[in-house]
């Protein structure tokens, strides 16, 4: 019931794998370590088996997305209940053929895990078992989480492009102004009831400070 | 199989005696919007397929357009019936970020709100679990409860539900003169209403015929699925992020940790890891939080409630950190990637219904459908937690 | 009845019954005066059990309940019959149209044709037949047709679970209820119910649930088979809300609705009678003796006082059953399939059983031990009424005070108190 550090952790996956364990990442606040996607597997079975090591819990596994770098990183957070350990891993995919070894077999918790980063990130997983969308509906195209992802014009009958609400106020008030400047007093009340649009428009919208 | 051959058709089943029920996503009893696609024949069931993403509202990626206080609202919104912990996981992990340490009297302020949520979440958690069940009452007298903490906090940040209470660096506000006699006096009397509690539901013949033996989950079945929180406690593991590696002001306290221990009674059919162990557990935990906040409330120490010089602007260095801590329903994990700008580059929340979720088509092979929402029920997911 | 109206056609109008050929037309509209008479008194009665129970839940649950709608919102299931009326009648395209709109009615039907045998008082009732007992018993088991076609005629899925359900368990806690009646029908010789009644007494000992421990049994075995029967929680399973949304009832809507729930709740007061009858003494009036009665009777003048105090007495004690099967709706939580029918068929039928052969070994022996004092009521001061009184003793008034003092407990160790300040 040892507890390993990052290092030790990293020295004996270094000293059993070699080239394919890159270095520990200098600890930016968390270390990790990049595995080579083609020995995935073998490296994770180690992780799991080896009694010294024994993460039984796959915490986490996500992805973050680089297109400045051609890449999605798929993170890996692995845990130790018996020795209370953790590790952080990164395999990295390229963009356009995102495949990669599904690690499901090893830990079940992987199973929606995977399904949820090729809903959003749009990376296969190779031996799956039911690698299909989880989040968004079935028929979805496109990877929501990818950073060069836009929405198409609608879904089935639903649009999602809207007038901005701003223009639409302002053009309001130009005839607001207009009217008034026609007609003297009694400037009755503007009738037209302000559609209940309250989306935000479709490109990233500035963010409220 | 695309989802239309997974929907009931008109006279429509599979082959043979299957009949294929869609439960939910509106339903009485599955937390939240969720659909379970069940295939069953008769009342038993061959298994249940959730299928969830109904109340998916791309938080993460919000998490990208905002900057990283302005996140902190959105964090509610992942869990709302256990606020509190989304938003301290998030100001841990940003905190680690910027190499923050946040003052004693904000880590008590987190631990006591924190821990006052985790009892409303339970509350609801074994009401609803109770009114599934098919006992009406338990419900409204946990609800009931559920209204003195809310104006507890409310007294504290200003809202009931979605409470915004936490911000990078501390809390957002101190802790009202008149809060402290007024938490004591409530604690009191909830004591009694755990006993109150037990007498009534917990231990209840047919409440606990219902439950005991149901759905076992063991524990390396739990480890490997993936359930953290009370679901992996009740397994049998006596494993707690408070106590394994603690965070804020949880190494002041002394508490114990409720687990597994077949509570419904071998002669009921009880085994460690049924569904009674996930009920009961959650009770227990109600008293140790109680325990825990009148610690905290003894303890409280003075000083400021937000840590010195925190940007206006938040700007972490380039790099990435995550945050583990104990939410109402397991273990919530932040995982926030930073590339120097002033909004996240990736902002991620691991919660624990999301990965409950995955083990309810493995257990379901065999239970009958009035199981299958003990089940749900049981394992305490909600639709926010799942979808985000 | 009959007998009423021949009275008045003798007396009154001057004409023999028998060759009179206007005496058909009377006895017709009799009937459909009491008809009318009794239905309204059942839809009256379920529509207020509705507001007390929704009352009573509320206390339960620490919220008030309706109060609005007139005095206390008595009024409140006028409201609800009135929106249910002016609802969209809707008929789900796909579903079986005339079984859709014939289903409430037979449940209706089933529900409502009890009140004919009823004893609501000393010679309250429509009619007094001999087979009484068995005729309510067989046509309550109309209520489960109504809800088997529901569920089918729905074309849900869900419905259909519900209305299988119900099925499987009305049909199954027949037998044990079927059974168990045995007991006092045993100890009392006759199916009709008056003649039941009437071998009972007014005091508690002299009830046939305090005279021996077989009939104690199969009063809490009837109790749960009758529960079982008008699907009132623990076993609400075919309506199980959290379950299958509304079981048999979810497509229905408007007044057809209602009228499931008004079956449902007038259901509360034939089994509380029945009840009452076979166990709790019927319009037995305590202080009056069966030897009084008689001797009334033998002068052919019954005292007026003594119908009003054994329809009061009848009233009461159904009041007092109902309020316990409210209570116990909102206190327990729901029993599953596999386990009712557990419970009725590996439990109840055996258990019925033997009841049935102790009671009939019982009345034997009594026969032997006490001759002709062996029926109806004993004498006071008797080896019979000794023995009653100490089972009573035991049986009743020990295991009540116990309770009451408990619940008392319960309710003071936490803080609260019996509070009807805000009723």
């Amino acid at each position: 019931m040892s507890a390993l550090t990052f290092e030790q952790i990293h020295q004996r996956l270094a000293g059993k794998f070699g080239e394919a364990v890159g270095p520990l990442q200098p600890a930016k606040k968390d270390p990790f370590c990049t595995f080579a996607p083609a020995r995935l597997l073998e490296i994770c079975r180690f992780l799991k088996s080896e009694p010294d090591l024994a993460f039984d819990f796959l915490e986490d596994l996500t992805a973050t997305d680089h297109p400045k770098l051609n890449l999605i990183r798929v993170v890996y957070h692995f845990y130790s209940y018996p020795h209370r350990h953790m590790f952080i891993a990164k395999a990295e995919v390229n963009r356009q053929i995102s495949e990669i070894d599904s690690v499901e077999q090893l830990w079940k918790s992987a199973n929606w895990m995977e399904r949820e980063v090729y809903d959003l990130f749009g990376v296969r997983f190779k031996g799956h078992s039911d690698l299909r969308r989880i989040l968004m509906p079935d028929d979805w195209v496109g990877a929501p989480l990818r950073k060069d992802y836009s929405e198409a014009g609608g879904y089935r009958d639903i649009s999602n492009v809207r007038d901005n609400p701003l223009d639409l106020y302002l053009s309001m008030d130009r005839e607001l102004k207009a009217q008034q400047a026609a007609a003297q007093p009694a400037a009755g009340s503007q009738s037209a009831a302000a559609p209940e649009q309250h989306a935000a428009p479709n490109p990233p919208a500035k963010p409220g400070a | 199989m695309a989802l239309d051959q997974l929907v009931m058709t008109k006279f429509g089943e599979t082959a043979g005696e299957e009949m294929i029920l869609n439960m939910g996503p509106q339903h009485p009893s599955t937390h939240g919007v969720i659909n379970f696609v069940v295939h069953a024949d008769g009342e038993v069931m061959k298994k249940a397929v959730p299928q969830v993403g109904y109340l998916h509202r791309a938080i993460e990626k919000i998490g990208e357009i905002v900057t990283y206080p302005g996140f902190m609202p959105y964090t509610d919104r992942i869990d709302y019936l256990a606020a509190m912990f989304a938003n301290e996981g998030y100001a841990l992990a940003v905190e680690k970020l910027l190499g923050l340490t946040v003052p004693p009297r904000a880590q008590y302020l987190r631990a006591i709100s924190c821990e006052l949520n985790r009892i409303a979440s339970h509350l609801i958690s074994l009401g609803s679990m109770a009114m599934d069940i098919g006992a009406v009452t338990p419900f409204p007298y946990a609800l009931r409860e559920r209204e003195s903490i809310n104006d507890l906090l409310e007294a504290l940040c200003g809202a009931r539900l979605t409470y915004n209470f936490h911000r990078i660096g501390g809390v957002g506000f101190d802790m009202p003169d008149d809060w402290m006699p007024l938490c004591r006096k409530w604690l009191d009397h909830f004591d009694r209403i755990l006993d109150e509690w037990d007498r009534l539901i917990s231990f209840n013949e047919i409440f606990v015929e219902r439950l005991a033996g149901l759905a076992v989950i063991p524990l390396e079945m739990a480890i490997n699925y993936g359930l953290v929180g009370p679901n992996l406690r009740a397994s049998g593991i006596e494993f707690d992020l408070r106590k394994a590696h603690p965070y804020g002001a949880y190494p002041d306290f002394d508490f114990k940790i409720p687990f597994g221990k077949a509570y419904a009674g071998a002669y009921r059919g009880g085994v460690v890891g049924d569904c009674f162990d996930r009920f009961y557990v959650r009770v227990l935990e109600c008293r140790e939080s109680v325990s825990i906040v009148r610690q905290a409330l003894d303890k409280f120490p003075p000083g400021e409630f937000m840590a010195p010089k925190v940007p206006r602007k938040i700007k972490p260095e380039a790099g990435e950190a995550q945050s583990r801590i104990e939410a109402a329903r397991g273990e919530m994990a932040y995982y926030v990637v930073s590339d120097g700008g002033e909004r996240a580059y990736r902002v991620r929340a691991r919660t624990g219904s999301f990965l409950a979720m995955g083990i309810i088509e493995e257990l379901s092979k065999g239970l009958m459908i009035a199981d299958l929402v003990a089940l749900i029920a049981s394992l305490d997911v909600v639709a926010p937690e799942i979808d985000r | 009845m009959k007998e009423l109206i021949d009275k008045i056609i003798v007396e009154q109008l001057g004409h023999d019954p028998q060759t009179w050929p206007m005496a058909q037309g009377l006895y017709l509209v009799g009937m459909m005066l009491v008809g009318v008479l009794l239905t309204t008194f059942g839809a009256i009665f379920a529509g207020l059990l509705s507001w007390w129970e929704r009352r009573i839940a509320a206390r339960i649950q620490s919220r008030i309940g309706p109060n609005r709608v007139g005095p206390q919102g008595v009024l409140q299931f006028i409201a609800d019959a009135l929106k249910l009326i002016l609802k969209e009648d809707l008929i789900p395209t796909d579903s079986d149209h005339i079984l859709f709109r014939i289903a409430p009615y037979f449940v209706m039907t089933g529900f409502i044709l009890t009140f004919v045998v009823l004893p609501f008082g000393y010679h309250l009732s429509a009619t007094s037949m001999n087979v009484g007992l068995f005729y309510v018993v067989s046509i309550t088991a109309l209520v489960v047709v109504g809800i088997l076609i529901s569920g089918w005629a729905s074309n849900s899925k869900w419905a259909l679970f519900g209305g299988i359900r119900a099925a499987a368990q009305v049909v199954s806690y027949e037998i044990p209820a079927g059974m168990v009646i045995l007991v006092p029908i045993i100890m009392a010789g006759s199916l009709n119910m008056h003649d039941i009644i009437r071998a009972q007494g007014g005091a508690p000992w002299d009830w046939f649930m305090f005279q021996t421990p077989w009939a104690y049994a199969s009063f809490f075995i009837m109790f749960t088979a009758l529960l079982a029967e008008g699907n009132r929680t623990p076993f609400d399973l075919p309506e199980a809300e959290s379950e299958i949304v509304a079981g048999y009832n979810t497509e229905y809507s408007g007044m057809r609705f209602g009228y499931y729930f008004l079956a449902e709740w007038g259901n509360l007061w034939v089994m509380s009678a029945v009840l009452t009858t076979l166990f709790l003494g019927g319009w037995q009036v305590p202080f009056v003796s069966m030897a009084k009665l008689t001797a009334w009777e033998a002068t052919g003048h019954v005292p007026l006082w003594y119908y009003l105090a054994s329809a009061a007495v009848f009233t009461l004690k159904v009041l007092v059953l109902v309020n316990i099967i409210v209570w116990i709706r909102w206190t327990f939580p729901r029993i599953r399939v596999d386990q009712m029918m557990n419970l009725c068929w590996k439990y109840l039928v055996p258990i019925g059983m033997g009841l049935v052969v102790l009671a009939a070994v019982t009345e034997l022996l009594s026969y032997q031990l006490f001759g002709e004092a062996a029926k109806g009521q004993a004498k006071v001061g008797s080896i019979r009424d000794t023995l009653h009184f100490a089972f009573f003793l035991v049986a009743g008034l020990v295991p009540f005070a116990a309770f009451a003092l408990k619940t008392r407990r319960n309710i003071y160790i936490v803080g609260d108190r019996v509070d009807l300040s805000n009723w």
